[in-house]
């Protein structure tokens, strides 16, 4: 046998010895440790992210996988069984191609929308109407409605994006926008906003910075009590979806997500409003019912 | 004795056995590639067909019709799911990228290759590797705040369009053809240039006669990737061209292309459903134009190298 | 004849200027992703976790599983690029076959990085139930990275002069024997700098790693580097978050204070991993180069 033969098998060995020990030394303890994944809205992903760090910093044996991809994502993969949670930032209901009868919605949160404008555009308020002309391209120059001359540019989110859905049924009365740009993120629509002349677009408030300047419509300003009372009716709920009740750390951690502690504190750190504070409550089809 | 020469005259050597072991992986691993490679175009052209079986849509509405909202209707009643403004918004961003990219990418690797020291060349290639590995979102970002507002001052209208796009994609697909058409000139045997000069032919005449010519298609296949990488980019384009589905009627228009509307709308989308449909046949169209370009070029790169 | 030489002169000249364009845009480009980003870079940012929301996080854990994932990845798919390029290249006889292997190959490579990313969602987080998982963007990698990676090692070992071939033959060696041991180490300075190409890719990709290696940077110990504890780092079923998809992260839905910062000092970041890669790859190249091809150099 060659002397590289024997190099190559010892290093063989070597390799599947360690392999084999460190399978036998391994933490034990994991087999313990229970793990789910949630998978969904872009938009809802670090609020539940920053929710996870903390139950699993008091909780060390439980490993929560928080990952995006989009609403539809998560709505579909949760209908599959895939993953424990199905992060949506609207109603299953509202997609029909999903099947939502076994589906248990966990309402999570409420975030509020608002227009935002380049902040170069003079216009502070807008009536609804005035809103609806801009987005279905009836008015098209920022002067028709008192502000400076400039050419207004319309910047939509993606069609089927949580976001959109909520603004054109609820900012725009259930009007569809005429085509235009569309992004398919927050940051990215903020970014645009803030460096085009006569852009307008919507963002949820917690993206809302000095960058872009929110609008009021009809002299309502987009704020929390007026969000809780539904004055300003652009907002939608955030939900969490599981196949069946959940059980075991599923439920467990949605207990802790509806708990007072994070709902109070952590969600309003980041621009959210906790459910139990709202005034009405909404169903899919749209409908207000008093608390 | 007898019987023991027979036997080796009848096993096959070391040196056989190895041969056939070795060609063996090697087949082995083409054999894998292959798998991978119509396993993926097979995915695509049953998720791409899908809504022309499921969902009964028509192919001319989907190829010819301008007006994109699946799910919804056309003003005249039929299904919007018209592809065409996302057809010519990638067909003329990757080709005004492909084309003003080319002589820059060409000159470039001329001048590391043939003319300048090894160091310069070193320094050059290492920058052009570097320029690889940018991720998207960054180019994207950097169009967004040089490349966009410079279109505006300049050309006029909101700055997203395909002016705006295809400036940003040359400048991503250049180090992809740079370093692919280095290689493709570095095989050039020497021998070639020292011929070609001792012919009495000047250097300009041995690059652009005698180097380019038998190096074409190395550059061909390098013009390909770059293109690909072009059909295929998404998250800067979609910053830059702005992202709507309407035909572009000049360069500073905003417009779409066939990835970008792809990428933004897969995660909103349900599986199944015709709005994800209909953005698998969106894929299912970027693999059949991409075999179209690919053939054309190398048809071109059939012709150039009979007149060699 | 005077002509001629204008024409020369003329001609290069030109080369130059197209050259010196280029390297403006480069300089340029690279000078704007520095002077964003490394006032931002300090070791409390290279090595510490990032924050969901809060301003000051870092990019530690990312910047570790971008370079464990192009290893694992480079791992998968270099032997298998390898043998198939020396298929293709050496053994394939040139005819309308190899012309549509080649073709669908290339093809492949326009695929839009998200289709790559959904087909691997499909099939290796769902279908093969490994999950959100290193192991999950490792395996769509490869299926991202083989074809321009083959096209390359292909490309440099045509390159080869032919006569290399003959002399193996010539001395008694098979034909794999010769390719192995005489036409790979001859093309392996531009095989290797095909590996950086590709290599720069990987470390850029965001949009095919979204659906597999997941956007989750779970806190990592660094004592323990046994691959079956679930916080070792090299574990290679856990998610993973690369520096790239950090970067797409926070720019798309980031709400910290400091997002602007962030992105633009991982940016500078991950230049400085790519270069730090680059000159990695070049030098165990020329050592590898140095070993297999002259004898005195062991």
């Amino acid at each position: 046998m060659s002397r590289k033969k024997i190099v190559t098998i010892i290093i063989l060995i070597l390799g599947f010895g360690g392999l084999f020990a460190a399978y036998q030394t391994r933490d034990q303890t994991s087999g313990k440790n229970e793990a789910i994944t949630a998978v969904g809205s872009t938009a809802l992903q670090p609020l539940v992210e920053a929710a996870a760090e903390q139950y699993t910093n008091h909780h060390p044996n439980a490993t929560i996988n928080v990952q995006g991809g989009g609403s539809g994502t998560g709505l579909s993969q949760i209908a599959d069984g895939a993953v424990q949670m199905g992060n949506s930032d609207i109603f299953a209901q509202e997609k029909s191609d999903i099947n939502s009868t076994k589906l248990v919605d966990h309402l999570i949160a409420v975030e509020g929308i608002a227009p935002v404008v380049n902040k170069d555009t003079g216009v502070n308020n807008l009536s609804q109407q005035q809103l609806i002309a801009i987005f279905t391209g009836k008015i098209t120059n920022w002067q028709q409605v008192g502000g400076k001359n400039i050419k207004i540019t319309l910047i939509n989110r993606t069609m089927g994006s949580g976001t959109r859905n909520t603004f054109e049924k609820y900012g725009l009365k259930g009007k569809t926008s005429a085509t235009a740009q569309e992004q398919d993120s927050s940051g990215t629509v903020r970014q645009i906003v803030s460096t085009t002349p006569g852009a307008i677009s919507y963002l949820a408030l917690g993206y809302v910075n000095d960058s872009v300047k929110p609008l009021k419509l009809d002299h309502v300003a987009p704020t929390k009590t007026n969000i809780q009372n539904n004055s300003w009716p652009i907002w939608a709920y955030e939900h969490v979806y599981t196949d069946g009740p959940a059980t075991g750390l599923t439920k467990q951690f949605i207990t802790y997500l509806n708990s007072k502690e994070i709902q109070t504190h952590l969600f309003a750190k980041m621009g959210y409003i906790d459910v139990d504070s709202m005034k009405y409550q909404r169903n899919w089809q749209g409908q207000l019912s008093k608390e | 004795m007898d019987n023991k020469l027979k036997q080796q005259l009848h096993t096959k050597s070391k040196t056989a056995k190895y041969e056939q072991r070795g060609k063996l992986a090697s087949i082995m691993m083409l054999v894998l590639i292959m798998v991978v490679v119509l396993g993926i175009i097979g995915f695509i052209l049953i998720k791409g067909t899908s809504m022309f079986f499921n969902d009964k849509i028509k192919i001319s509405d989907f190829l010819f019709s301008t007006f994109w909202n699946p799910g919804g209707k056309t003003p005249t009643g039929n299904p919007a799911v018209g592809a065409l403004p996302m057809i010519v918004g990638s067909f003329s961003v990757t080709l005004l990228a492909a084309l003003v990219a080319t002589p820059f990418a060409v000159g470039t690797a001329i001048y590391m290759t043939e003319l300048s020291s090894k160091r310069g060349a070193g320094v050059l290639q290492v920058v052009t590797e570097l320029l690889v590995g940018i991720p998207s979102v960054v180019y994207g970002f950097i169009g967004l705040t040089v490349v966009v507002p410079a279109v505006r001052h300049l050309f006029g209208g909101s700055g997203f369009g395909i002016l705006a796009g295809t400036i940003v994609l040359f400048v991503m697909i250049l180090p992809t053809i740079v370093s692919m058409t280095v290689d493709a000139l570095k095989s050039v045997p020497n021998h070639y240039r020292q011929a070609s000069l001792a012919l009495g032919a000047t250097q300009w005449q041995t690059i652009w006669k005698v180097v380019l010519r038998s190096a074409s298609p190395g550059i061909l296949t390098a013009v390909v990737f770059g293109m690909a990488r072009a059909f295929g980019e998404a998250l800067a384009v979609q910053m830059v061209i702005g992202n709507a589905a309407l035909m572009p009627h000049n360069l500073v228009s905003p417009s779409a292309t066939l990835t970008s509307v792809l990428t933004a709308g897969m995660g909103n989308t349900v599986m199944g459903s015709l709005q994800n449909n209909a953005l698998w046949s969106l894929a299912l169209l970027l693999l059949l134009m991409s075999l179209f370009f690919n053939l054309l070029i190398h048809l071109i790169g059939r012709k150039g190298a009979f007149k060699k | 004849m005077i002509d001629n030489q204008r024409k020369n002169k003329i001609a290069l000249m030109m080369i130059h200027f197209i050259t010196l364009v280029v390297v403006l845009i480069l300089a340029l480009l690279l000078i704007d992703i520095f002077s964003r980003g490394l006032p931002y870079v300090n070791w409390h940012f290279l090595t510490g976790a990032s924050k969901p929301f809060q301003a000051g996080g870092g990019i530690g854990m990312q910047l570790f599983n971008s370079f464990y994932l192009l290893i694992l990845t480079m791992i998968i798919s270099f032997p298998i690029a390898l043998g198939a390029a020396i298929y293709l290249n050496q053994y394939a006889k040139q005819n309308w076959v190899t012309s549509v292997l080649r073709t669908s190959i290339e093809i492949l490579s326009s695929l839009p990085s998200v289709v790559v990313g959904l087909f691997g969602f499909l099939l290796f987080v769902i279908q093969f139930g490994y999950g959100f998982s290193i192991i999950s963007g490792a395996l769509t990698l490869t299926v991202f990275n083989l074809p321009l990676l083959t096209r390359s090692i292909e490309d440099s070992l045509a390159g080869v002069d032919k006569a290399q071939l003959q002399g193996g033959l010539g001395l008694g060696l098979s034909k794999f024997e010769t390719i192995i041991h005489i036409v790979v180490p001859a093309a392996l300075p531009n095989i290797i700098s095909g590996v950086i190409l590709s290599a720069g890719r990987i470390f850029g990709e965001a949009a095919a790693l979204i659906y597999t290696a997941g956007q989750s940077a779970p806190q990592l110990d660094f004592t323990d580097w046994n691959p079956f504890n679930a916080a070792s780092p090299l574990n290679p079923m856990r998610p993973a978050e690369t520096l790239a998809v950090h970067i797409w992260k926070i720019n798309s839905e980031g709400i910290m204070p400091d997002v602007t910062q962030q992105s633009a000092g991982a940016a500078a970041v991950l230049l400085l991993a790519i270069l730090l890669f680059n000159f990695l790859a070049r030098f165990i190249g020329r050592r590898l180069f140095m070993k297999m091809t002259s004898a005195k150099a062991k």
